[in-house]
């Protein structure tokens, strides 16, 4: 027996497959299936945080990395750290050397005596609060995501401890909280800025070198220091959109 | 319309109700409030509580030591960097704070290092420059003098 075929035209074929492509790009407009991958930023309302780092201001007291662990309750085990400082050493012979005794809290040493040093500097290192963060981008369940200030911050109720965006992070700025077995990082001090305090580790610099502030606000601290010196970001081309802007960032810090 | 689509059209609607209800019974409260997120966890994150109280907060009570401390080189240092967090301290005052006063805490910024700049902090080495004298014999911390 012969199979029955059904001899649709060549402009029904059309009509059919258009008006299916249409639908799907009508569906996928509707706002609950809208795909989430980055936060917006706000247009002119509410605020924008970003902040600035002066390495040219930095003497590496590390007082940041200890008053961030004392207000945020962080391990005090090494490896632990919402924010730390590095001391790059460049010698003579082209040689980098990095090195973060305990996140900068033992006090640094200086590597190579100072005839053999070609530059010397300390990059205070935190999150970046990434305006397309690799991080909440990857946590499967929604506990990591960024508020409408653009501060990215963990639902620790809501995370499973799979440990997903502290590989994805590229700034190495997540750890596992061992205690809870849940991710823990930089919010930025959260709970100080909507209690109208500086977060802990602006507060604790000696020499101003930190500085935070909106970026929609263009008299704001931050905005200011951007205008005013040349700034970069770390690690541009994963297109992070990084708000943590360095002052004088040497080509070496990664 | 055929049989067995009527059956596989069955399956489908019993599997998307079952999803849908999932859902209804699964999604926490406030979710999507701002973004694919509990709206909550915001508010969770922000009732912690303080525990630099910040300078000026210390001020009202310790006031002299604040106004001798705005003349000095240390005017830019809030006061919980050196004496610790004061959140237990300002609603009892018997709790004491911290008074560091050997040597080694002063030179977790005065130590000498290249990479610090020269304008910016006073660097001293140590044992060169105390011979063995405590610092704070000499200088004020409150108001050390240049």
């Amino acid at each position: 027996m012969a199979i029955k075929k059904e001899n649709s035209s060549r402009r029904d074929f059309i009509k059919n497959s258009s008006m299916f492509a249409g639908g799907i790009v009508l569906v996928s407009l509707l706002n609950p299936l809208k795909m989430v991958y980055a936060t917006k930023k706000p247009k002119g309302k509410g605020k924008w945080y970003g902040i600035g780092i002066d390495i040219e201001k930095c003497i590496g007291c590390a007082s940041c990395a200890r008053a961030c662990k004392v207000e945020n309750d962080v391990p005090n085990e090494p490896f632990f750290f919402r924010n730390w400082v590095e001391q790059y050493t460049i010698t003579n012979d082209d040689e980098i050397k990095v090195s973060s005794p305990n996140g900068g809290i033992d006090g640094f040493k200086q590597p190579v005596p100072d005839d053999e040093i070609y530059k010397t500097f300390f990059v205070p290192k935190m999150c970046n609060h990434c305006a397309k963060s690799p991080c909440t981008q990857v946590c499967p369940v929604g506990a990591s995501f960024e508020s409408p200030e653009g501060i990215a911050l963990v639902d620790k109720s809501y995370c499973i401890g799979c440990g997903y965006c502290v590989q994805s992070c590229p700034y190495g700025c997540r750890y596992i909280d061992m205690e809870n077995g849940v991710v823990d990082k930089c919010t930025l001090c959260y709970h100080r800025l909507q209690k109208g305090l500086d977060p802990a580790c602006m507060m604790a610099c000696p020499t101003g070198a930190r500085i935070y502030g909106d970026l929609n606000d263009k008299e704001s601290a931050v905005s200011v220091f951007i205008k005013e010196n040349n700034c970069a970001v770390l690690k541009p081309q994963l297109n992070t959109e990084s708000k943590l802007f360095y002052n004088d960032l040497s080509q070496e810090v990664h | 319309m055929p049989l067995q689509v009527k059956r596989l059209l069955i399956v489908f609607v019993l599997f998307i109700g079952i999803m849908l209800g999932l859902k209804y019974f699964l999604t926490p409260e406030s979710w999507r409030e701002y973004g694919a997120y509990r709206g909550n966890a915001l508010t969770e994150i922000s009732d912690k509580e303080a525990k630099y109280v910040q300078t000026e907060t210390c001020a009202m009570c310790h006031d002299s030591i604040a106004e001798l401390k705005t003349q000095g080189a240390h005017k830019s240092i809030q006061c919980e960097i050196c004496h610790g967090p004061g959140y237990k301290h300002i609603d009892d005052e018997n709790i004491d704070m911290n008074i560091p006063d050997d040597n080694q805490f002063c030179m977790r910024c005065h130590s000498k290092n290249a990479a610090s700049p020269q304008s910016i902090i006073k660097q001293i080495d140590a044992v060169e420059h105390s011979e063995g004298e405590e610092c704070i014999n000499c200088h004020n911390p409150h108001q050390p003098w240049l």
